[in-house]
């Protein structure tokens, strides 16, 4: 290839995004102690409580509508074969 | 008096059609500038009166959250502008300013019959601007597009008579959803908003808009849709469950799109959703969160439908994530751009939409309504990941699409800059907009906890984006929605209605032909040339045609 390789595309930068995602998740869990909690509603007083519910809602969502495309997804011309017939 | 604003823009569409060249392009900016300085001369209270039949119209009436919606509408209506200064359809930004102004015009409404006029001035432009985009697709979204907004029109309209009926006034207050007539006003509100289970007009329509147009169509309707909830049905409790449903139907359908602008159509559902919610509620905290949100909404979503407009020109028309993807290479102003809508969207902290939508969280909680409350937080993760990420990621990165599109131009990015350094400079410093809010603010955006538990909240949906990619690679599909009721079941009944139709109407008139044939066969046996009658004829006939005029002209003196 004639363009050279971007930096974001060198596998050497996509190591360290993985590795400094990870720490600033580990980070942010932490940060948790940096503060007396005053939860709303006693669960969300837990330590790391939003970390776990944010990433749990997430799969939640993600296979739910996975579910519901099995059911609902149409090839996207479907609407156009209907209009033409 | 000062000069009704909505009309600045009104009259201004006008002006923008007759000219060509620079002085257009004067205009286009102008105009909505003028309007912004007029919301701001409009004094609290009522300032126009006018009778009409046995009413008297409020058609200007100046308060704190009418001053809010119109400003915003009017920066909106500047900045769309500036990004379609060269769209070449000379239709689409003089049908903008009527959209734009018809918006501003319900803001200042006093009555129920002015939002009404104004409310469909602003149904027939929308569809004008949406049917600017010169296409077939276009066309036919358009036509269900004007349709589901006459019915919405209708149910207001319905409403609206049988309220003045019971309370014999047409001012615009507060109502509660307790009579057949406020129920009817609250769906024709309801169905501009994109709620169930009519949402599916909004993604069905949107994404068929130009580059510029689906800009303009993302701000007005479901935000003037929030402003007269807001003002009409503050604390109609059957708007949390309405609420929470389109953030959720939002989030599950724009994670099984395809088409990059339909994605960020259903997060305008999950969005209005958020401020539904926050109407709903309906306290001070909460009726600021869903006005402030309404307000750092219409900047973020205008920006990440201007960065996907940029794609979408520059591309020659690639609008699905299955075409598109490595752009941030040849296109890395657009895509931080882009960034910068969908960090605001997610309310990341230094972004408007952290300082917005929290409020809203915040009088959920305030309320004590755990349920609400967990369903927001679950939410604002789920935005993240459905726009927050997926846009960006599959438009600008993932797989090298092999596109190497230039960036838009100057006129575009300046359009994108400004409405970026309003996200950012309103996550900074929300001050301003706070002090504009319906209410005081009493309450402070970052404390150390709230920006942890958002941080939490919204890398680890990040996490759950990047460890489940494999199930949200995406497919050549759509999703089937409400909209097939119309779309597809209808053409199939159509379709079986039809055949049966043709058959029986084949029938029908093979019998009429039949009879026909036979009635000439025998007139000409009886009148023909050896006809029995065809001896008498000349006399026979002009004797009985004499009668029959004699008779006619009797009866028609007699009546008279």
């Amino acid at each position: 290839m004639s363009e050279q390789q971007h930096w974001l595309e060198r596998p050497r930068t996509n190591y360290w995004l993985w590795r400094g995602g990870f720490a600033l998740l580990a980070l942010t869990v932490l940060a948790d102690l940096l503060y007396e909690p005053h939860p709303y509603f006693l669960v969300d007083g837990i330590f790391g409580f939003h970390a776990a519910y944010g990433f749990l809602a997430c799969v939640a969502m993600v296979l739910f509508a996975k579910l519901l495309g099995l059911i609902l997804k149409r090839d996207d011309a479907y609407y156009d074969e209907a209009q033409e017939r | 008096m000062p000069l009704p604003p909505g009309l600045i823009l009104i009259l201004g569409a006008v002006v923008v059609a007759a000219l060509h060249g620079r002085a257009r392009q004067v205009a286009a900016l102008g105009f909505p500038l003028l309007t912004l300085w007029a919301v701001w001369l409009v004094p609290d209270g009522a300032v126009l009166r006018l009778d009409f039949l046995d009413y008297t119209l409020t058609p200007l009436e100046g308060g704190r959250l009418s001053r809010l919606f119109a400003t915003i509408f009017a920066i909106m209506a500047f900045s769309g502008n500036l990004f379609a200064l060269n769209q070449p359809n000379r239709v689409e930004m003089p049908a903008a300013f009527v959209y734009s102004g018809g918006a501003v015009g319900v803001c200042f409404a006093g009555d129920l019959i002015t939002v009404f006029v104004f409310w469909e001035i602003m149904a027939v432009a929308s569809t004008v601007v949406l049917w600017a985009a010169g296409s077939e697709n276009a066309y036919r979204a358009s036509m269900r597009y004007v349709l589901m907004h006459l019915f919405g029109g209708m149910l207001f309209m319905a409403g609206l008579v049988g309220y003045v009926a019971e309370t014999g006034s047409v001012d615009f207050v507060a109502m509660r959803p307790e009579s057949p007539p406020t129920w009817l006003i609250l769906a024709g509100f309801l169905v501009n908003a994109g709620a169930p289970p009519f949402s599916a007009w909004l993604p069905d329509a949107y994404p068929e808009g130009s580059y510029s147009g689906t800009v303009f169509l993302s701000a007005f309707t479901t935000k003037t849709a929030v402003y007269v909830l807001l003002r009409g049905f503050p604390g109609a409790e059957v708007l949390i469950p309405i609420g929470l449903y389109m953030i959720f139907y939002g989030i599950v359908y724009a994670l099984l799109e395809n088409d990059m602008r339909r994605i960020l159509a259903y997060s305008i559902c999950n969005q209005v959703g958020f401020m539904v919610v926050g109407v709903g509620l309906g306290s001070e905290m909460a009726v600021n969160g869903a006005a402030a949100h309404a307000f750092t909404h219409i900047i973020y979503k205008a920006l990440l439908l201007m960065s996907a407009g940029s794609v979408l020109l520059m591309t020659g028309g690639r609008r699905k994530c299955t075409d598109l993807g490595g752009l941030f290479k040849s296109m890395p102003y657009t895509a931080a751009m882009g960034i910068i809508g969908a960090m605001a969207i997610s309310s990341f902290p230094l972004t408007s939409g952290f300082i917005s939508k929290s409020m809203i969280s915040q009088g959920a909680a305030d309320a004590h309504l755990a349920f609400v409350w967990f369903a927001l937080a679950a939410a604002s993760a789920g935005v993240f990941l459905h726009a927050g990420i997926k846009f960006p990621w599959f438009v600008f990165f993932q797989r090298d699409s092999g596109l190497r599109p230039p960036e838009p131009p100057l006129n575009m990015k300046l359009a994108m800059g400004f409405f970026a350094v309003l996200c950012i400079g309103l996550g900074v410093w929300p001050e301003p907009l706070y002090a504009i809010l319906p209410y005081p603010v009493d309450y402070v955006p970052y404390t150390v906890s709230h920006v942890v538990t958002m941080l939490q909240l919204l890398l680890f949906s990040g996490l759950a984006f990047f460890l489940l990619l494999p199930l949200m690679q995406r497919t050549l599909t759509i999703t089937l929605d409400t909209d097939w009721f119309y779309r597809g079941l209808s053409k199939w009944a159509a379709r079986a209605l039809s055949s049966r139709i043709k058959a029986s109407y084949e029938q029908v008139w093979s019998g009429f032909e039949a009879g026909v044939d036979r009635l000439i066969a025998g007139l000409f046996r009886h009148h023909g040339p050896h006809g029995i009658l065809a001896r008498t004829w000349p006399t026979g006939s002009m004797v009985l045609w004499a009668a029959a005029l004699l008779a006619a002209s009797m009866m028609i003196y007699y009546f008279r």
